[in-house]
């Protein structure tokens, strides 16, 4: 019995791409001091609206347009409590997943037992979407480590204070990056109703959200290491299933804990690091999480 | 709201319907349900809400139903349950294997309320259950798969390994190899009932292994548009799934739970209400086969309804012997017809399923 490893990456690819884009989308969150655990919810709501424009257009691309904007727009009541009234984030975060689940499961009534048109495969016979999510790797790569800008979200995340002082709007770059973040969660989110399943189910994301805030920590805030921990959850669970295809024995419960042990085994291993090591401070950005107010 | 509080709540209103015997008989019998997960699922729950509109369509204003959706397994049914009862309804059914103990637990603080669980063992002087003999469906789906396979590989994504599941699995791959005796059943577990990422990779990888039919246990679209995709096929789950009709989906196994409610209730109303241990099957309505598209061949589609009419009229047992487990040891010796509590403690594979049963 052979697997042929070819088709066995493909799988891979297609069952990662949903938790990459959601949780490249937190990482920029999280970069700039912002703690969104609303990702979920985005996602969902993401789902909806990617299928319900697919839907109603006949144009897969126009859905996934529809879907970033419709996450972008759903994180900004997040933006404004958390922002501007000085809301906890990690209440207001877990707000916004329960309402974006209750939201599309009133407005998703409509389109229940739709189909949404079938896509085109891209190059390689790999789904567009699927490209779009690996060039955006490098593309946030860069923008954290190399463009001005992407340094200057990465001080306000870092030093809030600091980034205010020198005379950055800390509260317009949050606001861009959470919207920026419900984009991605949104696009990621839709892949799974436009690509994937192909029709509208309620709580179809099936808390792939929070996959993608445990690969955020898992890659220690980095572009890279996000890409790394997609492939590994992605690659956990395609294996465990091509192997139970096969016909081969398999310890399945082992293999679908692995990621999350493997999360564990990261952060330990990370936090080994910042007690033994001579360098100063955590992986996490300095201000994560936290609030911040100009007259402070 | 403390035990004694409830306690004093529930003396008041069984004295208030005691008092007034004549004017508790002119009101509507009240009918409650509860869901384990949204009316708009597009499976499980959706069928059971089928279910409850069908009692309604049937005896008009003399019910009057409600329903609690999303409802977790748990302490919360409890709650949920208490909840119906003491809004006064008369008959109240639990749809979700993982309520069983709420059920007992309510039922014995209203012993004048009718309770009914869905998929589960536990009963007692006014909890009844029901359930039903979804294997009979998968021996029809099962003939159409293996005279639909062309690679002579079916595939089936199992949810968790519990009786149920297996009887499908041992079911669909006796009924495949009985008309197509090359052909070779792949199980993957994907451990959900329903979460549509996976269950579309699980599609994937079976189709990866040369997989041409597909059947699923697990209650989403997702791998259906999978096979479109790939243009193979399979079946609907639970519910009919037409989106995907005539091809992918060419025929369904229907959980048609109206049939049982409507039965249930018109006892109630009669007054003959027993608590009772329903397993019903495609002869009561309860497992209803979805149609047979045109994508099937007429000559396929008229063995897969003689199978179906056959079953139906009790004339053939999908269990009859001689069968053997996968181990190789004797099962049934020849002729003789599966007992239902084998059934329900079903632990195995029969035998040409060469897998392993996740333990």
């Amino acid at each position: 019995m052979m697997i042929d490893p070819v088709a066995l990456f493909l799988l891979l690819l297609s069952a990662s791409t949903p938790i990459l884009f959601a949780a490249l989308g937190e990482l920029v969150v999280e970069r700039a001091g912002v703690l969104n655990l609303g990702v979920e919810g985005m996602m969902i709501l993401g789902a909806l609206a990617g299928f319900a424009a697919a839907y109603h257009s006949g144009n897969p691309f126009l859905g996934f347009a529809a879907a970033a904007l419709a996450g972008a727009l759903v994180a900004l009541p997040f933006a404004a409590l958390t922002q501007f009234l000085l809301a906890n984030q990690v209440a207001s975060g877990l707000a916004l997943t329960l309402f974006g689940l209750g939201l599309a499961a009133m407005f998703g009534k409509p389109l229940e037992g739709v189909k949404a048109p079938g896509m085109a495969p891209g190059p390689f016979r790999i789904n567009w979407i699927v490209w779009l999510g690996l060039a955006m790797v490098p593309l946030i790569w860069w923008f954290l480590n190399r463009s001005r800008s992407g340094l200057i979200l990465r001080a306000v995340g870092e030093n809030h204070d600091a980034a205010h002082a020198l005379g950055y709007k800390v509260r317009a770059i949050r606001l861009g990056a959470i919207a920026f973040g419900g984009a991605m969660a949104g696009i990621g989110g839709a892949y799974i109703s436009i690509a994937t399943v192909l029709q509208w189910t309620e709580g179809m994301t099936a808390g792939a959200g929070w996959i993608a805030l445990a690969i955020v920590v898992f890659s220690s805030w980095s572009a890279p290491g996000v890409l790394a921990g997609a492939w590994l959850f992605g690659g956990v669970t395609v294996l465990q299933l091509r192997l139970q295809a096969a016909g081969v024995r398999v310890p399945v419960q082992f293999l679908s804990m692995a990621p999350y042990l493997a999360t564990i085994l990261v952060l330990v291993l990370i936090s080994a690091r910042q007690k033994y090591s001579r360098r100063a401070g955590s992986a996490a950005p300095g201000s994560l999480g936290q609030n911040f107010h100009a007259l402070r | 709201m403390n035990r004694r509080q409830l306690m004093a709540s529930v003396a008041a209103l069984s004295a208030v319907t005691l008092a007034q015997p004549s004017w508790a008989q002119e009101e509507p019998l009240k009918v409650g349900f509860i869901y384990v997960g949204p009316v708009a699922d597009g499976g499980w729950t959706y069928q059971h809400d089928q279910g409850r509109l069908a009692i309604e369509a049937e005896y008009g204003d003399r019910v009057q139903t409600t329903y609690l959706e999303n409802v977790p397994e748990g302490t919360d049914a409890e709650r949920a349950l208490t909840q119906l009862a003491l809004a006064g309804n008369d008959v109240i059914y639990a749809t979700s294997f993982g309520y069983m103990d709420a059920v007992i637990n309510v039922a014995a603080k209203f012993p004048d309320v009718k309770f009914e669980h869905n998929t589960g063992y536990k009963r007692a002087e006014n909890v009844g259950t029901y359930d039903g003999r979804f294997y009979e469906g998968r021996a029809v789906m099962g003939t159409i798969a293996g005279r639909m396979t062309e690679s002579n590989k079916i595939g089936y994504i199992a949810t968790f390994p519990i009786p149920e599941v297996l009887q499908g699995i041992n079911s669909a791959y006796l009924h495949a190899k009985k008309v197509n005796p090359d052909v070779e059943m792949r199980v993957v577990w994907a451990y959900t009932w329903f979460d549509p990422a996976k269950e579309a990779d699980a599609a994937t990888a079976l189709m990866a292994e040369g997989v041409d039919v597909i059947l699923q246990h697990t209650n989403s679209t997702a791998p259906l548009a999978q096979l479109q995709q790939a243009g193979k096929i399979g079946f609907g789950q639970a519910s009919d799934m037409s989106a995907f009709a005539p091809s992918p989906r060419v025929s369904a196994v229907v959980n048609n739970w109206g049939a049982h409610y409507v039965k249930s209730i018109g006892r109630v109303l009669e007054g003959t209400w027993q608590p009772e241990a329903v397993w019903g099957g495609i002869g009561d309505g309860i497992v209803a086969i979805g149609e047979i598209t045109e994508a099937v061949p007429a000559e396929v589609k008229a063995e897969a309804e003689a199978l179906r009419d056959a079953i139906a009229a009790g004339e053939y047992h999908p269990f009859t012997g001689p069968l053997n487990k996968a181990d190789g040891s004797a099962w049934l010796a020849e002729g003789e017809v599966a007992k239902d509590e084998d059934l329900s403690g079903m632990n195995f594979y029969v035998e040409g399923i060469t897998a392993e049963i996740p333990q």
